[in-house]
């Protein structure tokens, strides 16, 4: 009997650890959106989303994130067009045509990219990317452009890694039944072994989204801050996770508020696009 | 004239001697079975005729195999060879796209655009291997949703859709239930017509009903090809008689 009730003991231990991921989730999400709620109501969900004016310290306050959502989609947007192609094709590069060997040494590099800190990328893109932005497009460097740039690099490992393992998920036969019939490698692989494999290169470029919209350190660092709306790629602007950081600390009362707001938008964004992924690896497991 | 004619062909896998000097010549329009038990070569030499051998790390191949006299290794453009040595695999591997764009894929590889001319290419290619009634209304539909049966004809279809003039095929019915591989039999027959076949099968009764020619493979040597007839009543060598009695395999 004794026996039996430890094991019940250490059954219900393992399940509190197991839990406590989703107590986290659980309460992340109650802090921000409870946190966010006051400021959403007192501005009005339609001047707080849509506002175009964020002057959170003036004699008559503006509180709008519309600037900071169009900087987060922005420099998303452009994190994918540069990220994205660069990374299928990485992929595919690793998964077909690359020799044995040169693949130990890229594939580690390519994880590498993956595990340095945001702050060093941040490092990277103001002694590089900036300088090279102001010096061939013009402004001052630090723009939507240079942080696309930037965060196009960064998710680069998740798009590589998660598209080559989808790849090789291919069954070879697809491969071999595309060459029987005449193909070239490259047709075989762009025409049926990459189309094979597009749930799970899709689910890749929607995790790298999801980290391109969270990133803040490096963004912070290159992308000039400016709470505005602009299309124009040279120049400046601010995104959701920078408008909380640069902020928060002199931030009180509503203002406060309305930056764990900005919080509760990021994150809903984010579920938006985890959701997205899980579905897609859904579909991706059961079409193999 | 012959459409293949191997002279003294051997193959090796690192150090693995898998084909050993195999020489065969094979008549267009002809139905040609390979039997033998597994891991005999059967299958490897079916593979030398399209080359798809290539593929694999560390094979040799060395002899030659002429086909209409010339030889496939020597300044041949092997993707041209592939589209004029179609082939059919063991297991249904259609791709994982419409039934449409299965028997599209190869055409559109080779240039053909035309939406005209492709729907007629895939009529045909249906048609040609009896599926076309089947699959006539879910030609937009994914191929992954037909039997298995129907996934190894659109696969001799597709194989088709290029207008190939020899078809090897894989042990094609292996993995098709009686009545699939019935249907499957009877499109051999038709196709020999237009076509050279090659086929490598486990089943003997398979190769008596649908060979003209019957080649025996043991352990990488081809030990007999005769006429189907001559061979499964007559066999000369006693490997060949004790394998088709059923004595070992």
């Amino acid at each position: 009997m004794n026996h039996h009730i430890k094991e019940k003991i250490a059954e219900y231990i393992f399940l509190a650890v197991a839990l406590s991921s989703v107590l986290a989730v659980v309460l992340i999400s109650v802090f921000i959106f409870a946190g966010g709620m006051p400021a959403i109501k007192e501005i009005g969900i339609t001047d707080f989303v849509f506002g175009t004016k964020w002057k959170p310290t003036a004699a008559a306050p503006y509180y709008g994130v519309a600037p900071m959502i169009v900087g987060s989609l922005l420099i998303t947007l452009g994190a994918v067009a540069i990220g994205v192609p660069m990374g299928i094709f990485s992929a595919v590069f690793l998964s077909d045509f690359c020799p044995d060997r040169l693949h130990r040494i890229i594939n580690p590099a390519v994880n590498l990219l993956a595990g340095i800190p945001s702050v060093i990328y941040g490092f990277f893109g103001i002694v590089i990317i900036v300088p090279f932005v102001r010096n061939v497009f013009g402004g001052n460097g630090n723009s939507i452009l240079a942080a696309s740039i930037l965060l196009g690099i960064m998710i680069l490992p998740t798009i590589v890694s998660v598209s080559q393992a989808a790849l090789r998920a291919v069954p070879s036969a697809y491969y071999e039944g595309a060459l029987a019939l005449g193909a070239t490698k490259e047709q075989a692989v762009f025409k049926v072994v990459l189309p094979a494999a597009k749930s799970g290169v899709l689910a890749g470029v929607i995790l790298g989204i999801g980290r391109s919209i969270g990133e803040t350190m490096a963004v912070q660092m290159v992308a000039g801050n400016q709470p505005r709306i602009t299309f124009d790629m040279t120049k400046g602007i601010r995104t959701m996770t920078t408008n909380i950081v640069l902020e928060m600390a002199e931030a009180a009362d509503l203002h406060r508020s309305a930056l764990i707001a900005t919080g509760a938008l990021l994150f809903l964004f984010i579920l938006i696009i985890n959701s997205m992924f899980f579905v897609l690896k859904r579909r991706m497991n059961s079409e193999h | 004239m012959n459409k293949f004619e191997i002279n003294n062909l051997d193959l090796h896998y690192g150090d693995f001697h898998a084909l050993k000097n195999i020489n065969m010549q094979i008549k267009p329009n002809t139905v040609t079975a390979f039997i033998g038990p597994s891991g005999c070569g059967k299958s490897t030499f079916l593979r030398t005729l399209n080359r798809m051998n290539d593929l694999v790390e560390g094979c040799r191949i060395t002899g030659e195999i002429l086909m209409d006299g010339k030889n496939i290794y020597e300044n041949t453009d092997v993707n041209m060879l592939r589209k004029d040595v179609g082939m059919v695999f063991q297991k249904p591997n259609p791709f994982p796209m419409s039934v449409y764009n299965n028997i599209a894929y190869g055409p559109r590889t080779h240039g053909i655009t035309k939406k005209a001319q492709l729907d007629e290419i895939v009529e045909k290619s249906l048609r040609d291997a009896a599926i076309w009634d089947e699959v006539k209304d879910r030609l937009h539909k994914s191929a992954l949703g037909l039997s298995g049966g129907q996934q190894q004809r659109l696969c001799i279809a597709r194989a088709l859709a290029v207008k190939p003039q020899v078809l090897l095929m894989d042990e094609p019915t292996s993995a098709l239930d009686p009545i699939s591989t019935a249907k499957v039999e009877d499109l051999v027959l038709e196709l020999k017509r237009d076509y050279t076949i090659v086929m490598v099968t486990h089943n003997m009764q398979q190769a008596m009903r649908a060979s003209d020619e019957t080649a025996f493979f043991l352990l990488g040597e081809m030990v007999e090809k005769a006429s189907t007839e001559r061979l499964f009543s007559a066999p000369q060598d006693k490997r060949c008689e004790d394998y088709i009695t059923g004595r070992f395999g």
